[in-house]
């Protein structure tokens, strides 16, 4: 059975990819429908959705296009959760796998090193990094990437400690696998599961950080974020509430479609499952 | 097959606890049979032990789970009656279930190493039971509590009262699940393999124990077992399961001397035969493996309030293995029997000592160099489950390790068709997962692989013991051929002496991290020379007790 096939078995999971699809096609066409730039004031403030021709969504505080901000903000949305979390996901495993296989002394600096970012609020470090390296789409993936790894290392490093005494492991060990095989081969395969789970949610939780930050004003203040929108909605809640139900919305079905192909992943690369089903 | 269900025709005077008529419990759909059992009758008197016995998935557990109403979700019984004390239990809700549970009916279990609260003094344990069913005042149950354990006979009952759970041994956990069990003075007990995890000479402690509480309190016991040695110690009566239907069921006596069954003279004839190992020629070549004063001591880091703790497990260990020779090293948990092993195959860093293979020293290896040699020795592991990685196919388990030694791949995998074909699997197993495999096909699986690598001296660490008897003689008969066709050498390990005289030509018994006693099996077998040897084979299950069809 092909790896999609197996995917696809989980209905979840393929209603999760069709969502992502969308979404990805909403950013790809915003320069097509919205060839303007979606900061540009082009009616009245607070026009309630539906209720002018092309302003499907609204417009917002300022008489901006609220279709417009969605549709271009979707790009840049995606781009922060995925770059950033690959990016947290890049420094977080290997460091975690290194002090969970090897233990001892390794184990222990690097567990140190971890704790030294964890000891810090995630969100004020945040502010510090961006602020310190001018706010631009680079330092935010960058900054939400540095305060994300270390859950991301204590998690491996967990797995791999109760892995690591496996008769399997052992087994490897016994042939002659060299540790850098048997980390990569045998070991981080078993790990998959969880840090898919955590790794769908760090999306999420990036997503939601870019826009505390744009609230703060250290966003790119050349791009939309849906962060940016709801953001900058939230004063008017109680009398324009389209503003912040929209992108919500928006960041909401992202995030679950996430979660949902997460699931199919692992469902797929499990062998167990796929053959049960 | 005469069958006597009802032994209340022949005995008016048994007064019958529990009595099973037609059950049948259906599983849920998609499992591998419709029935877990069926049609299943039989009855446990009182002050006799009935003995259940089946390998596993023969649903021997299945009827006293649903006599406990602790049946898995999904499974549920579609016809006949339990009846306990003349009432049917099927049809009790959760409520009437529970009260019966403890009060009526004790249940001991396998692990007594999970059973128990880690984070409950054992008193405390004991006394909930009373709780539970809101009898007694707290007092009270302290007091109970200790007259239960001095009843089970745990050393310094005072003591183990306020203990935790991780401060008692194996076999004193056991007897306070047995005290718990027994709290509230149950009419029938229920034990599910409660000795299977244990030593041989903490079983037969176990064992007596039950006995004799049995006789005490005039309880009706229902034992499930999967060890035929334990039912010719325990048994009065036998009822024996397969696929969920009972091939074989009277008097223990007859069933064990004379079984009427095919199934059940197979299961008997399976057990490791309790006569004495036969004589082998011992090789007079140069020794393969030499073991020269091994030490290894694990400390664990004292705090500052605390004093670090050595364990000796390895305490000047010398021996040596011929080619072509099958060594058993036999000994209880905590002997240092496994850590021997593991020191050999270097999974462990023995501290001082040489471990010489055909003259190279391999115990200060370390890295890369030692990584070189790895493949000379190899391991065939205890646990079938956990010794294949789930996500890695058979074919490539086994390849892996040529894989690593330089062989490529395509090779490597063409090698391990043939290894599988070897142990019996055929090669198209390549392409499969560990968990389309049994526990005995996944230890046919773990051979193939420490084949693999064509290494001179395979350690066996318990290789056999969590496989059924049956599915064990054939995995012993595996080995038995396989080290002939490809003289190898091989070091048994194993806590269970009827299986060592199957297989080994010379025995090393262990204790406490020493060699106690070492010889030829026949030696060790006949004219033990040690009083500690004497007590392990006295231990053996079944050992006194007449067991028919073992020529």
């Amino acid at each position: 059975m092909s790896f999609f096939a197996r995917f696809a078995q989980n209905r979840g999971a393929l209603i999760g990819l069709i969502i992502l699809l969308l979404i990805i096609v909403m950013a790809i066409l915003a320069p097509l429908l919205f060839p303007e730039s979606p900061w540009r004031m082009v009616q009245r403030p607070f026009l309630p959705p539906l209720s002018q021709d092309g302003y499907l969504l609204g417009t917002d505080t300022m008489g901006r296009n609220v279709a417009a901000g969605l549709m271009h903000g979707a790009w840049v949305s995606l781009l922060i959760g995925l770059v950033s979390t690959s990016v947290a996901l890049l420094i977080g495993v290997p460091l975690g796998a290194i002090a969970g296989y090897y233990g001892g002394l390794i184990d222990d600096v690097l567990m140190r090193f971890t704790e030294f970012f964890q000891t810090i609020p995630n969100f004020a470090l945040a502010i510090v990094l961006v602020a310190i390296m001018q706010p631009s789409i680079t330092s935010i993936v960058l900054a939400i990437a540095l305060v994300s790894w270390p859950p991301v290392a204590r998690l491996v490093r967990a797995e791999f400690m109760s892995l690591r005494h496996r008769e399997y492991v052992e087994a490897a060990r016994l042939v002659g696998q060299t540790n850098s095989t048997i980390i990569l081969r045998q070991i981080l395969p078993n790990t998959l599961s969880p840090i898919i789970v955590l790794a769908s949610l760090m999306v999420a939780t990036a997503i939601l950080l870019e826009s505390a930050l744009s609230f703060l004003g250290l966003g790119d203040p050349n791009v939309m974020s849906w962060g940016y929108m709801i953001g900058a909605a939230r004063t008017v809640i109680r009398q324009a509430w389209w503003l912040s139900f929209f992108p919500g919305v928006a960041i909401l079905l992202t995030v679950l479609a996430l979660n949902l192909v997460g699931e199919g992943l692992d469902d797929a690369l499990n062998p167990k499952l796929s053959r049960e089903r | 097959m005469t069958v006597t269900i009802d032994s209340k025709k022949e005995n008016p005077s048994v007064e019958t606890v529990l009595s099973i008529r037609d059950l049948s419990v259906a599983l849920p759909k998609g499992a591998d049979r419709a029935l877990a059992v069926e049609n299943v009758s039989y009855d446990v008197n009182r002050g006799e032990i009935m003995c259940v016995v089946g390998e596993s998935g023969s649903g021997k557990s299945m009827a006293a789970n649903t006599v406990m109403g602790l049946l898995p979700k999904g499974v549920r019984p579609v016809q006949g009656e339990v009846n306990f004390l003349g009432q049917d239990v099927i049809t009790l809700t959760e409520k009437q279930h529970r009260a019966l549970r403890g009060l009526k009916i004790g249940m001991i279990f396998q692990e007594p190493m999970t059973a128990l609260n880690p984070l409950m003094r054992v008193g405390a344990q004991i006394a909930e039971v009373f709780e539970a069913h809101g009898q007694l005042t707290p007092k009270q149950r302290q007091e109970r509590a200790l007259e239960l354990l001095i009843e089970v006979g745990i050393p310094q009952p005072e003591k183990a009262i306020s203990a935790y759970p991780f401060e008692l041994s194996g076999g004193q956990r056991q007897r306070v699940m047995i005290a718990m069990a027994l709290a509230l003075e149950p009419v029938l007990l229920i034990a599910d393999e409660p000795t299977t995890a244990l030593d041989v000479t903490t079983q037969a402690q176990i064992l007596e124990l039950i006995r004799d509480l049995k006789r005490r309190r005039g309880m009706a016991v229902m034992f499930i077992t999967h060890d035929f040695g334990v039912v010719a110690e325990i048994a009065n009566r036998v009822c024996v399961m397969r696929h969920g239907k009972i091939v074989e069921i009277g008097e223990a006596k007859e069933v064990l001397e004379n079984p009427q069954n095919a199934y059940t003279k197979a299961l008997i004839a399976a057990i490791p035969s309790n006569a004495v190992p036969p004589h082998r020629e011992t090789s007079q070549v140069a020794p393969l493996l030499e073991i020269k004063q091994l030490n290894k001591v694990f400390r664990s880091r004292g705090g500052w309030f605390k004093p670090a703790r050595e364990v000796r497990a390895l305490d000047d260990i010398s021996l040596t293995l011929a080619r072509g020779e099958t060594m058993g090293i036999v000994g209880e948990s905590g002997s240092g029997k496994s850590t021997l092993g593991r020191c050999v195959v270097r999974l462990e860093h023995p501290d001082s000592g040489e471990l010489l293979l055909d003259g190279v020293n391999l115990s200060q290896l370390k890295g890369d160099a030692l990584r070189r040699e790895r493949h000379r020795v190899q391991m065939i592991f205890q646990d079938p489950y956990a010794s294949l990685n789930p996500r890695t196919r058979v074919g490539m388990a086994i390849a892996q390790g040529p894989m690593a030694n330089g062989t490529p791949k395509d090779v490597a995998l063409k090698q391990a068709g043939e290894l599988l074909d070897l142990v019996g699997l055929g090669a198209s197993a390549v392409e499969r997962f560990p968990h389309e495999f049994s526990g005995g096909q996944r230890q046919r699986i773990g051979i193939a692989r420490a084949l693999a690598l064509n290494p001179e001296l395979i350690v066996a660490d318990e290789a056999v013991s969590a496989l059924d008897v049956s599915i064990q003689a054939q995995v012993l008969e595996l080995l038995e051929e396989l080290k002939q066709r490809l003289s190898l050498s091989l070091l048994f390990i194993t806590h269970d002496l009827r299986v060592a005289a199957q297989i080994c030509d010379r025995i090393v018994v262990m204790q406490h991290g020493r060699i106690v006693e070492q010889g030829s099996a026949e030696q060790i077998f006949l004219q033990p020379k040690e009083a500690y040897t004497q007590s392990l084979l006295d231990a053996i299950p079944g050992r006194q007790a007449p067991v028919a069809a073992t020529a």
